[in-house]
């Protein structure tokens, strides 16, 4: 994290007329499409990056988190069409089996049919269910698509918003309609064939370095009373590939929803990820989100959600896992913008090499917002004396009848709990094992889709195991 | 079995154990008692591999082998066992998972095969009886909000599954009811065996009432200071141990003078 502000800046400027030449392109290959209502909000969104740019170090929300390598890196969109050979075996290790719903495959942001589990971009069910593709859904229900896409994740000064939204061309949308229950959970699976970079001698985000960027779009809508819930799944198909994901989703929950979102993020060692989700959430509803970072070299979420009604109750679980050079970033903003509303907020990381965490966790009870009752802890664990965590809460309370609380603890493994499992024959590392699946163990069990739990599980035992050998003394 | 020699220690640049003498063979019950902060569990620490204390002098063989050397989890695989005075909570790690995890390591030590979820469920019932725990008990984590008593149970559960060769039982009467004292030793006393043996610390007389020791030992700065039978606690317990600290003044100063 080396400074030269003064250089960066220029730098970003430059790249920043890189973005603007990229989107005539963008343009010229709409062939006549531009006349959309959704153009009108790309060129907005184009226009606003147009003005900001990137978020640089001075911008607060973004102190702890460099993205030098990313402005440096000339992003070219992902190739069209998928690199052929791709097979379903090639996806087993990033499905999730026993899961049963609907999946959409995008290959390097465009869906991709012979992958998915429906073969049609765009499936109206008989219920008045819609899932499909974004593209399709554009053209085919856009009646349903407009009114939302684009109006609920803020772009202004939010520059990495801003060019997801100026490049929307593909993604996923979700339509359910009043009362609908979805019986399984969607998946969404936005993969990257990105390839490693040929020449090992050049790192990742050297000045000018060429690497591949999608821009996945997903849009969410449930209509009052509807009870579902989505995965998503962001991954790299190459284990230390160089390319950037910068995804924005925007959910709508009407009244009385029940809505669980997942976001599970196991990108490439090498790539970068930059990612905001924002929830809209009216009168009496029940929404979680768990959002699971288990790989990619830089990983950046924005979650926000907005208590847009009475009574609405809302979950936020979060688990993280770094190693290595890893810089996971999570920023989380719940505006408590209605009277008696809940909101938990639960989100723990594991930090190992020389990884570095950071943990924003705003809380904005509004004047309006009487009767509050918000609730946020943030736990890490640091695996080795190189690892590095960052923890905010910040509250922000401008009404008087609220329960407001946050705790926040970092610490390494209870020396006393290892020694106790090793007088029972434990050894030191399976102790270590058992100690950190049992931190992390805490947030999967608050995942009630079993599928997803036991997948999960796995994934983090694994990844856990390989981090407690590299941290082992040799 | 167990042969512990003029056995010093220190923890945080305080000279605790001050030359520990112990023996004890296949079979035999012994009681340490002694006042608290006498060092009782800081002995029964290092017996069990804890690396808070350093060994500043002196030597523990168990078996014939150094013991000093062995890390905690060979000692547990060897036979050893501590029931701690504080069993330790451990948040998110059940209760099954690690009474399972532990038999299986020591198993794989002694050269069996693990045990698989079924035949273990069959065996920690069997053990649970012994104890009078539920079953409840088995998904929950690993002593977390379990009572004082319930911690101690669970402890002699775990000497139960474990079946050690040497048990160590720190203070596992402390802040028992009657009721609960008699299931601890009936399950000590069920478990104790002509090629077994058990090493008692306790602050009191009343657990060696259930629990027949052969032999009781006073530990008291540091040392073992007066050893006897049985009649030694009843001893202790109606006469306190200022008297032995008086005898003992007499002893040192009378060895200083060379008498
Ligand atoms: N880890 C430690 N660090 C520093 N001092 C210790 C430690 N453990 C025990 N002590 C000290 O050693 C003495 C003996 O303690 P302990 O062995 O717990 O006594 P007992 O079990 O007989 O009550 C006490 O003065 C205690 O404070
Ligand atoms: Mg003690």
């Amino acid at each position: 994290m080396s400074g030269g502000d003064a250089v960066s800046e220029s730098k970003s400027t430059d790249r920043r007329e890189w973005y603007l030449a990229s989107f005539r392109g963008f343009e010229r290959s709409l062939n006549g499409g531009t006349a959309s209502s959704l153009h009108r909000i790309r060129r907005a969104a184009i226009d606003c990056f147009a003005e900001t740019g990137f978020p640089g170090r001075r911008d607060e929300s973004w102190r702890h988190t460099n993205i030098a390598p990313i402005v440096r890196t000339s992003f070219r969109d992902a190739p069209d069409s998928p690199p052929p050979g791709l097979s379903a075996d090639q996806l087993a290790p990033f499905t999730y089996p026993g899961l049963v719903g609907t999946q959409l495959v995008f290959v390097d942001g465009h869906f991709a049919p012979s992958l998915s589990s429906q073969e049609t971009a765009l499936s109206p069910h008989h219920s008045g269910v819609v899932v499909g593709s974004m593209a399709t859904a554009l053209k085919e229900v856009p009646d349903l698509v407009e009114p939302h896409l684009g109006h609920h994740a803020p772009f202004a000064e939010e520059g990495f918003a801003a060019l997801n939204t100026a490049f929307i061309r593909d993604g996923a949308f979700v339509y359910l309609p009043p009362g609908a229950r979805l019986d399984a959970p969607v998946h969404l699976l936005y993969l990257s064939t990105a390839r490693c970079s040929e020449d090992p001698g050049h790192g990742p985000g050297q000045e000018g370095e060429e690497a591949p960027v999608t821009y996945p779009r997903t849009l969410i809508v449930a209509e009052d009373g509807a009870c579902g819930s989505v995965i998503e799944s962001y991954a790299g198909l190459e284990p230390s590939a160089l390319y950037l994901t910068n995804a924005v989703t925007e959910i709508v929950l009407g009244a009385e929803t029940r809505f669980e979102h997942y976001k599970i993020q196991r990108e490439s060692g090498g790539a970068y990820h930059i990612a905001s989700l924002h929830v809209t959430e009216a009168r009496g509803c029940d929404f979680t989100s768990h959002n699971i970072s288990l790989s990619g070299r830089l990983i950046r979420n924005d979650i926000t959600t907005v208590l847009d009604g009475e009574g609405v109750d809302s979950t936020l679980n979060g688990l993280f896992l770094a190693s290595g050079e890893e810089h996971v970033d999570n920023h989380t903003s719940i505006e408590h913008a209605s009277p008696d509303c809940v909101s938990h907020e639960f989100y723990k990381g594991v930090l190992s090499g020389h990884a570095r965490g950071v943990f924003r966790g705003k809380i904005h009870v509004h004047q309006v917002a009487q009767r509050t009752d918000a609730y946020q802890t943030n736990q890490s664990l640091l695996l080795s004396d190189d690892a590095e965590i960052t923890s905010k809460p910040q509250l922000e309370i401008y009404a008087d009848d609220v329960k407001c609380s946050h705790g926040s603890t970092t610490g390494q493994l209870d020396e006393e709990a290892i020694f106790y499992l090793r007088t029972r024959g434990l050894s030191r590392d399976v102790a270590l094992g058992v100690l950190t699946q049992a931190f992390a163990g805490e947030i999967l069990d608050l995942i009630g889709c079993e599928p997803v739990h036991k997948r999960l599980a796995e994934l983090v035992s694994a990844e856990l195991g390989a981090t407690l050998h590299s941290e082992a003394p040799q | 079995m167990l042969r512990v020699n003029n056995l010093h220690a220190e923890a945080e640049d305080t000279q605790i154990l001050k030359g520990v003498d112990l023996e004890v063979n296949p079979g035999e019950i012994h009681a340490i008692m002694g006042p608290n902060g006498s060092g009782k569990s800081t002995l029964a620490q290092i017996l069990a591999g804890h690396e808070a204390y350093t060994v500043t002098g002196g030597e523990a063989t168990f078996e014939g082998r150094d013991l000093l050397d062995m890390a905690p989890e060979e000692r547990a695989r060897r036979g050893i066992f501590l029931a701690f005075q504080y069993p330790v909570e451990i948040p998110g790690v059940n209760t099954a998972y690690f009474l399972r995890t532990g038999l299986n390591e020591i198993r794989k030590d002694r050269g069996e095969d693990p045990m698989d979820a079924m035949d273990f469920l069959g065996l920690i019932r069997e053990k649970l009886a012994l104890v009078e725990m539920d079953e409840s008990f088995l998904k929950r984590s690993v002593n977390e909000g379990f009572s004082g008593g319930e911690k101690k149970r669970h402890e002699i559960l775990q000497l139960a599954v474990l079946e050690p060769r040497l048990a160590i039982l720190d203070e596992t009467d402390s802040g028992l009811d009657i009721d609960a004292l008699k299931i601890v030793a009936k399950g000590v006393n069920s478990l104790h065996s002509p090629d077994k043996s058990t090493v008692v610390v306790t602050h009191y007389q009343r657990l060696l009432d259930y629990i027949v020791p052969d032999f009781v030992h006073v530990l008291m700065g540091g040392r073992i200071v007066k050893s006897g039978d049985k009649d030694l606690a009843h001893e202790l317990e109606q006469r306190g141990y200022d008297w032995i600290a008086r005898e003992t003044a007499t002893d040192s100063v009378a060895d200083a003078v060379g008498v």
